[in-house]
Order: structure tokens, then C-alpha cells, then sequence
């Protein structure tokens, strides 16, 4: 980014670490400009505080996490899922956050562009959460599908600026944002506040504001939520996984299919935060079983549990010693468990 | 020299610093009340009362005699 | 009827008398602030007040401009990409000592180093007084705070020496006693571009002057007449007698082009 950006009129900075890195991402944000950093391992912990003021600020930035195994300097540069309960809940504090997983580098840039749009929509930090196996694959990207002409902006203020409340409770859930030196002078603070962005410590304005930024993604999951799913039709079994995880799905799949005569499909989350819990509820209601291969000792496990543990049995298949999960593993697993 | 005192007594939180550091004596404190109390003659509008007053909750104003 | 200068940018939907203790320094320091911004006649759309988090942090709520309140330590961070958002606006950033030179030291002495075109105001009281009266990094040796209740065994910083030697281009010290000579090193630092520094010394009644036996506010001030002196007088003191004392004036007034300046430069020499 630092030789393409200024050869369009962008901006490219390195910050001192990465606590900074995050803080001016918001600054820049806060400026009217689409920003986003990058990191890996010990990197996007010290983003997370930075990462709940742009939450709770409701400033659009785009956080790329290539995950690593952990904890601490933990395995760079090796692959690992251990990420995944972080993005959702690494920063203090209850809140809401969109979290996008590609699974090829086709998939990276498309979902790169969406989590721009989602960000600039629904004024919220998101985070591409990337496979270090895809993040260091080299892969044919179609520039051309891109539009370049379509870039989506920001909703900005369509009143006087005396008429302006910068967290304003409308329909939408998502006030417009106006950039600084447009006008609207006004005030932006990590504490809870009230409409006019003040803060507040009066119970209605607390529990209206955080209402309101719950609600604002809550209402709109037909707009954030993504998926795919890969031969579920007629499947009687199910594999739940997402990033280069589902890649090997998919190859297992086609063996357990082919060779085995074993009815199995996948469902893979693109938006992984908020969760497809009613996809999954759908989806689970005619299978034996769900398989749930990760990098990790259960992450993913977790929210399919709890959404579908009621409806059929649900197997973990984890694997956390730096190394990616291959297809004839899925295989082998799930011809012993089935 | 023509001047207004201009104090807003619900912005003075009572702190001393105008009496203490006015060069002509002109601000005494009020004990009882705990805020100051202005005497207009002894006042040269210097204006430092103001400058720093925490609180901005005095303002001198000069006014040029025509 | 024409308002006061200081009232006319007071942020008329905000309660007023502000949040700061009775005496406390900090609002002679916001007061001075907002004087030399009217002075340098910026038009308030094209100013941005950004801050961390303590006591001096409040300073972005009462003043009408572009404002945010950041997390602590990191308002150079944020300013830093707004500047590079906005390169036409002025960017104030509002810090305490802790604030700047403790939780945020990182980000000071980096924004120095690339001259990114802040106007940096340290709050200083030497001490956390928001959070409890901690000692903080410039919380003089010998003197107590609630965390050196035997008197703080540390070494302190000198912000302005700390300035100078990362890279500011304006670096200058004045008091909330010193009122006159604060608005003007503010003023001047407006009227620069570059990465400027003024450390405004403030007292704190309420925790460190509790602490250290100088809890009236007009003792606080009454301190600061007498133990800081202007640089041309300090230069000449025999260093026996510097013992206690601090000076006071602009230690820096250079010029070098400043970050974005520079940028801008390389996005015009690389433009497709």
C-alpha cells in the first residue's frame, strides 16, 4: 500500500506500533477518508482498546487480522484460527462488531470491498479475519469484474448544521457522519453519550444509546450476513467451517462423496460475526450430525453449539500444531464418526 | 478610566486567585459568601483578574473615553 | 452586545461552571488556548481540538470546534490521521503530563520525530489527578503522590527537553500564573507549521497540592511565581541557586517542513 496509495492521492503512514496504527485509522476516518490497517498475532491485541472506540464512536475503519498461531509472538508464521472469539469479543465491553472470513484471495479482495461498504453503512469497525494460508497464496484475481467508477460514500448530514445530532435515534439505527471540517462542529468521546455526543450517565440515554448500536446491525442481518453452501442439498451430514478450513472441507467432501458414497455437504460462514445462527438452525434440521473441523480447541464450536445442539449431534475436529488441517484428516475423521 | 465589571457569581466556584493576585487590592473575598466582591474605584481594568479567573466568571471591560 | 472572546467559543448547549476543581489551573490554560486561536483568527470549522483521557481531556467538551475525546495516551495517533485526512486544518492536541509523556511517550516522541503539524498543549499538574493522584512521569523526585507516599524515588522528565531533543520545531513553558506569556507561546505555536510543544504548568489543588502541602489554589499559584523564572535570567543563575527553580520562556523556534507537507510533495511526484 505504500507504493500504490500515492500514486492514487492516498494516504500511507507506518505508525510507531500498532496502538497507534489503529488510533490514526480513526483519525483519518473521522476526516471523511476510508482507512483500514493490517496486523497479525500480538498486533490486533493491541488494537482491541482502539478498536472499542471506534465501536462505541461508530467511526467506519477496516481491520485486516492475518491470524497466527498464539498465545503471545506465538507461531509466526504459521496457521492457526485462534482468533476467531477474539474478533468478536477482544475489546472490553459489550458490543456489537462485523467480522468477514474469505476462504481463497479472489475471495480477500471481493470481501474487501463489501467490508469497506458494511463499514461506511453501518458505522462499525470490521475485521477481515484471514487464514495465514491464504495470506500468503498467490491466487488470479478478476480486476476487471470491479466497477471502479461505483465507490460507496458515507451517509453525511442532510440538515442545517444547528439541526445536527451526531448520534441521532432514526429509523436506520445508523445517524449520518459528518466528516470534521464540514460544518458541523461537534463532539466525539469513548464515553457512552447521549444524541447530541455529550456524554451521559443517565440510565435512558445509556441504555437507548447501546440499544441503538445493537440494533443497528441486529435489524439489517439480511444485508451483512453471508454464506455459502457446497453440496448441502441432499447431504445427511455436515461439515460447519470457514477460511482455508473449508477449502479442505470441499476436498473432502468430494472424496467422502465419490469414493465413499457418504452424503455430506458444507456450510461456510462469510460473515462470521453476527453469526448465521438461523441459517444454521435451518440448515441443521435434517442432518445425522455437524462436523466442526478448526484450527483452534473449539471457537467455531461454540455458536453452532449453542444454536444447534438441540436439533443433532455435533463432532469438534481440532487441531492446533501449526500446521493446516488436510482433506484426507476430514476423511478419515469423519468416515470413524459417522 | 470608563470600565464595567461584569461577574456571573453561578460560574465562581469561590477559588481566591482574583483577590489574591490583583496588583491594586481592588478584590476583596467575601468570607461568608466565599466569592469576591469588586471595588470599582480602586479597579485599573488591568484585566488580569479575568485573564486568569478558572472559571470565567469575570470579565472587565475597557471602554475608550471618546 | 459582542461577547467576550473566551465565552464566544464556550460551547453554549454545555453546563457551565466546568467540570475542573475549584482553583484548579486548567481552565486559565483553556481560556489562554482559546484567546490565541481568536487572536491567530482561525475561522472554527478549520479547527480541530483533540485530546486524551484525564482532567485535561475535559477541555474538548466546553469549546466549540471540531472535537474528540480519545483513549489515554493516544491522542497523537488520532490527530496524526486526521492530519492526513484534513492537511488544512489545525490540529490542537490537549494532553496531561501522564497523558503525553507517560501512557502516550511512545506516540509523542514518534510524532515529534516525523514533525507531523500538531499543536501540542501539555496540561502539566505532575501528577494522575483524575484517576487518583498517581505519581506520574513528571511528578518530581522527593515529592509525594498516592503511589510515592514516601516521596517519589524516580527521576522526572523534562517534556520541553524531551521536545527539543525529539525533533519540535516550538517548544516553550509557561505557567497558569504566567498567563501573559501562555497565550502568546500559544499564539506563536498556531502561527507555525510543524510539530510544537508549549507545556503549560498548572497546579492541582486537590491531589497533588493536597499531597504536598500546597493545597490553596492561590498557593499553587503563588509557587509558580516564585520558583519559575524566564530562560534569559535562568541562564545566568549559578547553578547552585537553580536548585528548586524552573525555567520558564521558548526554548525552540526553528524551521524544518513538517510530514504532510512532505507527502503531499510525494503524491504530486508519483501521481498516475
Amino acid at each position: 500500500m505504500s507504493v500504490e496509495l500515492p500514486k492514487l492521492g492516498g494516504k500511507f503512514i507506518q505508525m510507531e506500533d500498532e496502538i497507534g496504527s489503529m488510533a490514526s485509522i480513526i483519525g483519518a476516518s473521522i476526516g471523511g477518508l476510508k482507512s483500514m490497517t493490517a496486523t497479525s498475532g500480538p498486533g490486533i491485541s493491541l488494537m482491541q482498546e482502539n478498536i472499542g472506540y471506534a465501536v462505541i464512536t461508530e467511526t467506519p475503519c477496516l481491520i485486516v487480522n492475518v491470524q497466527r498461531g498464539g498465545p503471545s509472538t506465538g507461531l509466526p508464521t504459521m496457521p492457526s484460527q485462534g482468533d476467531i472469539l477474539q474478533a468478536r469479543w477482544g475489546t472490553h465491553g459489550d458490543h456489537p462488531i462485523i467480522t468477514i472470513y474469505p476462504h481463497t484471495v479472489p475471495e480477500i479482495f471481493e470481501e474487501t470491498i463489501r467490508s469497506v461498504e458494511l463499514s461506511e453503512k453501518y458505522r462499525i469497525p470490521v475485521i477481515l479475519l484471514l487464514d495465514e494460508v491464504i495470506g500468503h497464496m498467490r491466487e488470479k484475481i478478476d480486476i476487471e469484474k470491479v466497477d471502479k467508477n461505483k465507490s460507496f460514500k458515507r451517509k453525511t448530514p442532510d440538515v442545517p448544521n444547528e439541526w445536527f445530532f451526531p448520534y441521532e435515534r432514526n429509523s436506520s439505527g445508523v445517524p449520518a457522519f459528518a466528516d470534521f471540517g464540514e460544518g458541523y462542529r461537534y463532539h466525539i468521546t469513548g464515553l457512552v453519550h447521549d444524541v447530541d455526543g455529550f456524554p451521559t450517565s443517565k440510565p435512558d440515554q445509556i441504555d437507548a444509546f447501546m440499544k441503538r448500536m445493537f440494533r443497528k446491525i441486529d435489524d439489517n442481518l439480511d444485508d451483512i450476513l453471508d454464506w455459502e453452501e457446497y453440496e448441502l442439498e441432499d447431504s445427511e451430514y455436515m461439515i460447519l467451517a470457514a477460511g482455508c478450513v473449508a477449502r479442505s472441507a470441499k476436498q473432502a467432501i468430494r472424496t467422502l462423496r465419490d469414493e465413499h458414497g457418504i452424503k455430506i455437504g458444507l456450510l461456510r460462514p462469510k460473515t462470521i460475526w453476527p453469526f448465521i445462527s438461523s441459517v444454521l438452525i435451518d440448515k441443521a434440521q435434517d442432518k445425522k450430525k455437524i462436523f466442526v473441523p478448526e484450527m483452534n480447541m473449539g471457537q467455531l464450536l461454540l455458536p453452532t453449539q449453542r444454536f444447534a445442539s438441540s436439533i443433532c449431534d455435533i463432532l469438534p475436529f481440532n487441531k492446533i500444531n501449526g500446521e493446516a488441517i488436510y482433506p484426507h484428516e476430514l476423511v478419515s475423521f469423519i468416515r470413524r464418526n459417522i | 478610566m470608563d470600565k464595567k465589571i461584569e461577574f456571573y457569581e453561578s460560574w465562581c466556584k469561590g477559588c481566591g486567585i482574583c483577590a489574591a493576585f490583583c496588583p491594586k487590592g481592588a478584590i476583596t473575598m467575601d468570607k461568608m459568601a466565599g466569592k469576591p466582591v469588586f471595588d470599582e474605584e480602586k479597579c485599573i481594568a488591568c484585566g488580569l483578574c479575568e485573564l486568569r479567573c478558572p472559571d470565567y466568571a469575570v470579565i472587565i471591560k475597557k471602554k475608550d473615553k471618546e | 452586545m459582542e461577547k467576550n472572546v473566551v465565552h464566544k467559543y464556550l460551547r453554549k448547549n454545555k453546563k457551565f461552571p466546568h467540570i475542573w476543581c475549584p482553583g484548579c489551573g486548567h481552565g486559565v490554560i483553556m481560556s489562554s488556548m482559546l484567546r490565541a486561536i481568536d487572536k491567530q483568527g482561525l475561522d472554527r470549522d478549520d479547527v480541530a481540538v483533540v485530546s486524551g483521557i484525564g482532567c485535561s481531556s475535559r477541555t474538548p467538551t466546553y469549546v466549540d470546534f471540531n472535537t474528540i475525546h480519545t483513549t489515554h495516551g493516544r491522542a497523537l495517533a488520532f490527530a496524526t490521521g486526521l492530519k492526513l485526512a484534513k492537511p488544512d486544518m489545525t490540529v490542537i492536541v490537549v494532553m496531561g503530563d501522564g497523558d503525553a509523556v507517560g501512557i502516550g511517550g511512545n506516540h509523542f516522541i514518534h510524532a515529534a520525530r516525523r514533525n507531523m503539524d500538531l499543536k501540542v498543549i501539555v496540561y502539566n499538574n505532575n501528577i494522575y489527578g483524575m484517576t487518583g493522584g498517581q505519581a506520574s512521569p513528571t511528578t518530581p523526585s522527593g515529592k509525594k503522590a498516592t503511589t510515592a507516599r514516601y516521596g517519589n524515588i524516580e527521576r522526572s522528565f523534562d517534556i520541553c527537553e524531551l521536545a527539543k531533543a525529539t525533533g519540535a520545531v516550538y517548544v516553550a513553558r509557561s505557567t497558569s500564573y504566567h498567563v501573559q506569556a501562555l497565550e502568546k507561546y500559544i499564539h506563536r505555536s498556531l502561527s507555525k507549521k510543524g510539530f510544537t510543544v508549549v507545556e503549560a504548568m498548572t497546579h492541582c489543588p486537590t491531589t497533588y497540592g493536597r499531597l504536598n502541602k500546597i493545597k490553596e489554589p492561590v498557593a499553587g499559584m503563588i509557587y509558580q511565581k516564585d520558583h519559575f523564572i524566564m530562560k534569559a535570567a535562568w541562564d545566568k543563575l549559578p547553578e547552585e541557586k537553580r536548585e528548586g527553580k524552573f525555567p520558564m520562556g521558548e526554548f525552540v523556534d526553528i524551521e524544518k517542513t513538517d510530514f504532510v507537507s512532505k507527502y503531499l510533495r510525494l503524491i504530486e511526484a508519483n501521481k498516475e
